[in-house]
């Protein structure tokens, strides 16, 4: 027969001190372990969602990011030939061919303070090509003038952003025309000009990339097979969203690994903090076990009934822990994206498989610094210690 | 002294606990320790530059490079000792997964203005000799098995296609702060072999007195200024300081986990302090029936909670500052010369010292008040 759980509660009730500390020791744990996964998550899902399934990167044979590539004119209009590349309703190629290039800008209130921050120079296709932006402000940059379009992220971060005002670069002003959003993605901290106004400015006659709209999403495979056989050309084709994740791996997995780290160490210190409290539990409630086992109670649901006090404790933690680490949600912090030297800003994102996991980390904990105390509790010699 | 016998029956009582509490407060430090010294070793590399070497990098943005007919300008310039340039390669070795530093240099001028990297004399003459000749860091050594005279292939991300170089030497930084995982090679063969010929990344000067750098920067950014690459000249410590703030807000996340671990253990502390204390009501009751004073007893509860803290502090801190080194640890090249600092170790030691009164005031103070009578009243 089982232990009622009331028992239980009753018991941890009873010393409140005790059972609060245990688990706010454990809920800061879980505070880390969710705040710093949500680091991670946030990081990746504004990479991931920087590409899409439908769209096709190309870079140069062997290039590693858009900021080692370099393409010529000559091989950007051959890309821009393909027939795997899709037609807008006007009949043109939803195709763009870019520029990419990192400048230092001055942050806000102190402007000697620089970052590096992406320029990127658009055809005037590239609004369709990327379905994920939406023009916030103004309107798109005019052919052949020195205008851009600033990233969401980037407002309020560096000064001279506002629309109509002039941001200084490469030796000249820029007009900023718009502002645009691409759903929390690594565009939005980016600065888009139009290709030819950029190219001159920065590295000379090269693009970085060749971006384009598939007409058929399961050709994928057949437009990577044919351009990176022809002749005239050098190039790897990648799908965006794919190219893009894989730009999120490195910094992704060592925020993972940093987390699960810092955690497990200071898990294994709450969980002897759990030991030491339900060692004590059993050792000042041993008559009271004794009566149980008594009465009839198999040792089985002792050993159950204190395990799932020890769970209980760790799961209030969990709780706590989630409520702690909760208000990080959304909050914007940047770092550098080490693929192309370049600030990339992202909230930190936590989901409920997040907050689920921890509590089932917490759980876990409880169960582990229970378990060796409730298999004591189990055992206690009733005689002795009814006496 | 003499109630070193009661202290050591005390902390004896419950073995387990004891242990148990002084490991949580050892793996805590320990954690601290780490996190404090991700922060002082990117300080380190911002702080590190020789206050005699300025940077000049292509001002419209440090990726792009500079003409490499810029040198003789440079070395022209009053003030100016030395010019070197380097361009930052991007090979890939082998699957790619482990990352280093690829740079090709031009290998005479950059030696001797960089000689925190020491050379045995044998094989910086070899390397300078041999056209496509490597010179490595001693780490690489033990990351790939590789040995001096062996031939390594990497592919270029930059620079399309296998560039095969032969190792010549191997450098030692003198200083812990400098990469020892970083390849170079001849900037002569890069440029003989690239499509894009006459490119610099960018300039390391060496100037006369440091002093004058303010004033010879701004002399050769002056004299750039109109030119297709202008210039941004700034002492090497300033070039290695933006690279340290792009690590964002490290410092911060670092502080508040270190907070939380700290304070997650004061929990585990606190909570099997009280626990010892309550257990021992009535013994504390007779101690002070037997004379006592209530003074001694918040010192003993104090002393106990002190030993504890201060034990798992130094096992904590001591294993922190061993291993690290012990294992040459790097983070895998992002973080060279980590090394916990003596700052740390005593900023440890202090927070062991917090953790003790924290965790100790409330039993301790709880003994000293307890009512003799009340107490003894219990006994059976």
């Amino acid at each position: 027969m089982k232990i009622p759980l009331s028992y239980n509660v009753r018991s941890l009730l009873g010393r409140p001190v005790s059972t609060a500390l245990t688990a706010l020791g454990i809920g800061l744990v879980v505070a880390v372990f969710i705040a710093m996964l949500a680091l991670a998550n946030g990081f990746a899902a504004a990479l991931t969602r920087t590409g899409s399934d439908r769209n096709v990167l190309v870079l140069r044979k062997g290039a590693d990011s858009e900021m080692a590539s370099s393409l010529e004119r000559q091989a950007a209009s051959i890309l821009a030939a393909s027939p795997h590349i899709a037609r807008g309703p006007d009949g043109r190629a939803l195709v763009s061919a870019e520029v990419y290039v990192v400048i230092p800008l001055g942050r806000m209130g102190d402007t000697t303070k620089l970052a590096n921050v992406v320029l990127r120079g658009i055809s005037d296709r590239a609004w369709e090509v990327r379905s994920n932006i939406q023009m916030i402000a103004g309107q798109r940059p005019s052919t052949g003038r020195n205008e851009v379009c600033i990233g969401k992220k980037l407002l309020g971060r560096f000064p001279n952003t506002g629309i109509g005002e002039s941001l200084r670069f490469a030796g000249r002003p820029w007009m900023v025309a718009c502002h645009f959003s691409a759903g929390g993605s690594a565009f939005e901290s980016e600065i888009w000009g139009e290709n030819e106004q950029v190219m001159p400015a920065m590295r000379g006659e090269l693009f970085q990339s060749v971006s384009f709209r598939l007409a058929d999403p399961a050709a994928f495979e057949e437009a990577k097979r044919t351009l990176e056989a022809d002749k005239r050309i050098t190039v790897d084709v990648h799908r965006e969203s794919a190219f893009y994740a894989q730009q999120s791996e490195l910094l992704g997995r060592i925020l993972r690994i940093l987390a699960i780290t810092i955690t497990g160490i200071m898990a294994v210190g709450a969980v002897f903090g759990a030991v030491n409290t339900m060692y004590a539990a059993v050792s000042s409630r041993a008559p009271e076990i004794a009566v149980l086992l008594t009465l009839g109670f198999r040792p089985r649901s002792v050993l159950a009934s204190f395990l799932l006090e020890s769970a209980l404790i760790a799961a209030i933690g969990g709780v706590v822990g989630c409520l702690l680490a909760l208000p990080i949600n959304g909050v914007v912090t940047s770092t550098t994206n080490w693929a192309s030297f370049s600030e990339i800003a992202f909230s930190f994102r936590i989901t409920p498989a997040l907050l689920a996991a921890g509590i089932v980390f917490a759980v876990v904990m409880g169960m582990l610094g229970g378990f060796f105390p409730a298999r004591r509790a189990s055992k206690v010699p009733v005689v002795q210690a009814i006496r | 002294m003499k109630f070193l016998p009661l202290l050591r029956a005390n902390l004896g009582r419950h073995k387990r606990r004891t242990l148990l509490t002084i490991a949580s407060v050892a793996l805590a430090l320990f954690l601290f320790a780490s996190l404090r010294t991700v922060i002082t070793t990117i300080g380190a590399a911002a702080q590190f530059g020789s206050a005699r070497r300025l940077v000049t990098t292509n001002s419209t943005g440090f990726v792009l490079p500079l003409p490499v007919a810029y040198a003789n300008r440079l070395q022209a310039m009053e003030g100016v000792e030395r010019v070197t340039w380097a361009n930052w390669f991007g090979g890939r070795y082998g699957d790619g997964k482990r990352f280093f530093a690829t740079f090709a240099i031009d290998p005479k001028s950059y030696l001797d203005i960089y000689p925190e990297m020491s050379v045995p004399p044998d094989q910086r003459e070899a390397f300078l000799q041999d056209r496509s000749g490597a010179l490595i860091g001693v780490r690489l050594l033990d990351i790939f098995g590789w040995k001096v005279g062996q031939n390594v292939t990497l592919q270029g991300t930059i620079f399309p296609g296998d560039w095969t170089l032969t190792i010549r030497g191997v450098y030692t930084p003198t200083d812990p702060v400098i990469n020892d995982d970083a390849l170079m090679f001849h900037w002569d063969y890069l440029d003989e072999r690239s499509e894009r010929t006459g490119q610099a990344g960018w300039y390391i000067l060496q100037i006369d007195r440091p002093e004058n750098a303010a004033r010879v920067a701004k002399a050769i950014d002056d004299q750039f200024k109109s030119s297709n690459a202008p210039t941004k000249t700034g002492t090497e410590q300033a070039f290695n300081a933006s690279f340290a703030t792009m690590w964002g807000n490290v410092g911060l996340l670092m502080n508040t986990i270190g907070m939380a671990v700290v304070f997650a253990i004061l929990l585990v502390t606190a909570n099997a302090m009280m626990m010892s204390a309550r257990e021992r009501t009535r013994e504390v009751a007779v101690l002070k029936a037997i004379g006592f004073t209530d003074r001694r007893l918040f010192g003993l509860v104090m002393l106990e909670a002190g030993i504890i803290t201060v034990t798992g502090a130094v096992i904590g801190l001591g294993a922190a500052k061993l291993l690290y080194r012990a294992t040459n640890f790097n983070a895998a090249g992002f973080l060279p010369g980590f090394d916990v600092t003596w700052s740390t170790l005593a900023i440890g030691g202090m927070i062991a010292l917090l953790l003790m009164l924290a965790s100790g005031i409330v039993p301790a103070a709880r003994a000293a008040r307890l009512p003799v009578v009340a107490a003894l009243r219990n006994v059976e």
